[in-house]
């Protein structure tokens, strides 16, 4: 296996220092080391973070191959600086099998890129009508811990309290996508001043609230874990504080456009912004900042979503919802978070990799950076600039809204278990 | 001015006044026995209709003939299926054929936008009416007529003159381009309309907002009642059509409370007894035929002015001399 010696790369923005990998673990951290590699990699300028875990990304293998495949997917993921990801259940066939589960999770393996999890489908179909055979996804290859109808809301109070508490005989989670399925009837965009004034249908903040509000109550009530995805609004956040505050066991993610983009970009009518849930307004975007960085969310999830050209070339209200984030994640909670002050890399270490992997229970991911440990590992490059280039992803798809737009820094390497699947920002040949 | 017609908000005062005025003589042209003019000769200009709209169509179809424009239809009524992609294919067909304007009508909000600013068609885009959003030559055509009534003259506004637009303003994009071009215009715009169908962020407009019909039509000019479809009732945004006859609708009470003056306006089709009353609706007051004769009118301006090679307001000085001619 091959061996890398990092020199000087300041380790969570820390002190500079040297690090050996080899056999898959950090062998040695510390300055000067005189240890023979067969790779050096002059870590000057660098960050080292530990490799980054996504909760919520679509691969789109199988049923959407001509979107993403697990192998398109993962390499994006390593360009994005990940390890691993939690891929959604949302495919064709739905994920609500342990079959289906076990080929993704046995792609992802094959691949090599990054570790894919699978999450299951909470219902049969997505429907929200029957429970998945939640036991049989977890006792399967894949392991599923993490349960999710992402793309639908378990609107059903009763299914959503029984996944709830059923989960908590092999310590699962139910993510849930939030949107009242009624007050969202022909939404198009954030409900407010933008969507009366172009016309388009409003999917109102309220229509997440109510939900999340029902939720924290129904998993206080039974003792159980729940996962609140891609939180939007202001009024969200104080509601997962308050859950907070009373001790219940919910944790919540954003993603990055949610902390950079509002609905004022929806003015364009660009499709390339619609997203579910929408683009909020400048208001919700400081409140999950500051929410993020005061540990409120737990995690930053990429919602990585993509869709072929003809999907988003077309108007709006045609338009498939979702962009895609693996390759910009961690530019935009620089640009954010980090060059804002709200946070520094321990803390995006904290959010992008730690939490977010304990909320999976990945139980070789969100390791800290230190002798012994899984060599699971990204080095940024944050003084770089650059225009969003989306001929050079490797996703598959090319709908991101960041387009010829400046965002700093960029991965330089990323370590999976002591192998490198990025050196000198490309992706290695596996 | 722009080189696309998508939204009243893309017109400055000056673009508005000159396509009025350029609408007033060519209005003249209606009263002759020969109506056309060879302006759009050898122009070929698409009427690109997603949804039904016999009276938009027609007016834009009559506009077109009158310029000696090459008119092409093209329904595209269901061909526009689930993926957006009958847009795009059907533009860059247009594109093929040399259209030098679409006139696009589209159920979606931002259809026309999204054409006006894709790279799929070169011509001129004219919005003809997109789901919820904007039309923006009705608008034009409900100006004309307001300012035929209030304020005759080439170059006049209307400032200072007070509108109140009734009924759906939360799905009307005739409301929407109206409360633009209006208050461009210096009037004073008053929406009212049960909470329910009012849009969110409505505060923000440059308008009024009222619930009471009654309290404002004594400080009214031009009364525009706007269509409300009988589905509104069964999605729960008012309870009875009895109900929102009572509270919404022009009776010939109401319209005795209207200064002597006053005009009552309608984009049609009228949905007679709830919203409006046959009273209301015959009176003389009423100026509905009136403003699809105006249609023709105004429609024929901008695409004259679109394409007749004239220039909108911030570039140069009008064509004037030409429309003379022309009209000759
Ligand atoms: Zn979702």
């Amino acid at each position: 296996m091959t061996s890398y010696l990092i020199r000087n790369v300041q380790i969570l923005g820390g002190a500079a220092k040297d690090i050996h990998i080899a056999d898959g673990v950090f062998q040695e951290i510390g300055e000067g080391l005189t240890v023979e590699a067969d790779i050096d990699i002059d870590g000057h300028g660098l960050i080292a973070l530990p490799g980054l875990v996504d909760l919520h990304t679509h691969l789109r293998e199988p049923g959407r191959e001509d979107a993403e495949t697990v192998l398109t997917g993962t390499q994006a993921a390593a360009m994005g600086g990940y390890t691993a990801v939690h891929a959604m259940a949302n495919t064709f066939p739905v994920a609500d099998t342990a079959g289906v589960v076990e080929q993704v999770w046995r792609l992802g393996q094959e691949h090599g890129y990054c570790d894919v999890q699978p999450v299951g489908a909470v219902t049969v179909g997505l429907e929200g009508k029957k429970l998945a055979e939640l036991g049989a996804m977890h006792d399967s290859a894949a392991g599923v811990r993490v349960f999710s109808d992402d793309g639908k809301c378990v609107d059903d109070a009763v299914i959503m309290r029984r996944a709830l508490e059923y989960v908590k005989a092999f310590d699962g989670v139910v993510a849930q996508h939030a949107q009242e399925p009624r007050l969202t009837e022909g939404a198009q965009m954030n409900e407010g001043q933008v969507s009366g004034e172009l016309g388009l249908g409003g999917w109102p903040a309220v229509a997440e609230e109510s939900i999340i509000a029902r939720d924290v109550l129904l998993a206080a009530h039974v003792g159980s874990r729940l996962h609140v995805c891609h939180l939007s609004t202001a009024g969200s956040v104080e509601i997962v504080r308050w859950a907070k505050q009373k001790g219940w066991n919910v944790t919540a993610e954003v993603t990055p456009h949610h902390l950079l983009l509002t609905d004022e970009m929806v003015r364009s009518y660009d499709p390339v912004y619609k997203v579910n849930p929408p683009l909020r307004t400048a208001a919700d975007v400081e409140a999950l900042r500051a929410a993020l960085a005061d540990g409120t969310i737990d995690a930053v999830a990429t919602d990585h979503a993509p869709h072929p050209a003809e999907d988003k070339d077309c108007e709006w209200a045609v338009a498939a919802m979702g962009m895609v984030g693996l390759e910009t994640a961690l530019s935009v909670v620089q640009q954010t978070m980090v060059d804002t002050g709200l946070l520094n890399w321990e803390g995006v270490a904290d959010r992008m990799s730690r939490r977010p992997a304990r909320i999976g229970r990945l139980t070789g991911q969100g390791r800290p950076i230190s002798v012994g440990e899984p060599a699971n590992l990204v080095l940024f490059d944050p003084a770089y600039r650059g225009a969003v280039n989306p001929d050079s992803f490797a996703t598959r798809s090319r709908n991101t809204p960041y387009k010829g737009m400046d965002l700093p820094g960029r991965v330089h390497a990323t370590f999976l278990r002591g192998k490198a699947t990025v050196l000198a920002g490309e992706l290695v040949e596996l | 001015m722009k080189r696309h017609l998508v939204s009243a908000a893309d017109l400055t005062r000056d673009d508005a006044l000159l396509i009025l005025d350029t609408a007033e003589e060519l209005a003249q042209l209606s009263g002759r026995a020969v109506k056309k003019l060879p302006t759009l000769r050898g122009r070929t200009v698409v009427n690109l209709f997603f949804e039904d709209s016999t009276r938009t169509k027609t007016s834009f179809e009559v506009a077109e003939k009158r310029l000696s424009a090459d008119v092409i239809n093209f329904s595209a009524k269901g061909s526009s299926v689930s993926k957006g992609e009958s847009l795009k294919d059907t533009a860059l067909t247009l594109q093929a054929m040399g259209a030098d304007a679409v006139v696009i009508r589209h159920h979606a909000s931002g259809a026309p936008a999204r054409l006006a600013q894709s790279d799929w068609l070169r011509g001129s885009v004219i919005n003809a009416g997109d789901g919820t959003h904007e039309h923006p030559t009705q608008a034009l055509l409900d100006a004309f007529t307001m300012r035929r009534h209030l304020n005759p003259g080439n170059g006049r506004d209307l400032a200072g003159r007070r509108i109140t637009i009734v009924g759906d303003v939360l799905h009307s994009r005739v409301a929407r381009s109206n409360v633009h071009l209006l208050t461009t215009l210096g009037a004073e715009v008053t929406f009212v309309a049960p909470p329910t169908l009012m849009p969110i962020g409505i505060e923000n407009w440059p308008c009024q907002v009222s619930y009471d019909l009654d309290a404002v039509l004594p400080k009214t000019d031009a009364l525009m009642m706007l269509r409300v479809q009988r589905e509104r009732m069964n999605a729960a945004f008012f309870p009875t059509e009895r109900e929102y006859s009572r509270r919404y609708g022009m009776d010939g009470i109401r319209m005795a409370q209207l200064p002597e003056h006053a005009i009552v306006m309608h984009p049609g089709p009228m949905v007679r007894g709830m919203e409006i009353t046959a009273e209301v609706a015959d009176s003389p007051r009423c100026t509905v035929v009136e403003q699809v004769a105006n249609g023709v009118s105004v429609r024929m301006a901008v695409l004259y002015l679109l394409l007749g090679g004239a220039v909108f307001a911030d570039n140069a000085e009008p064509a004037r001399t030409e429309t003379n001619e022309a009209a000759q």
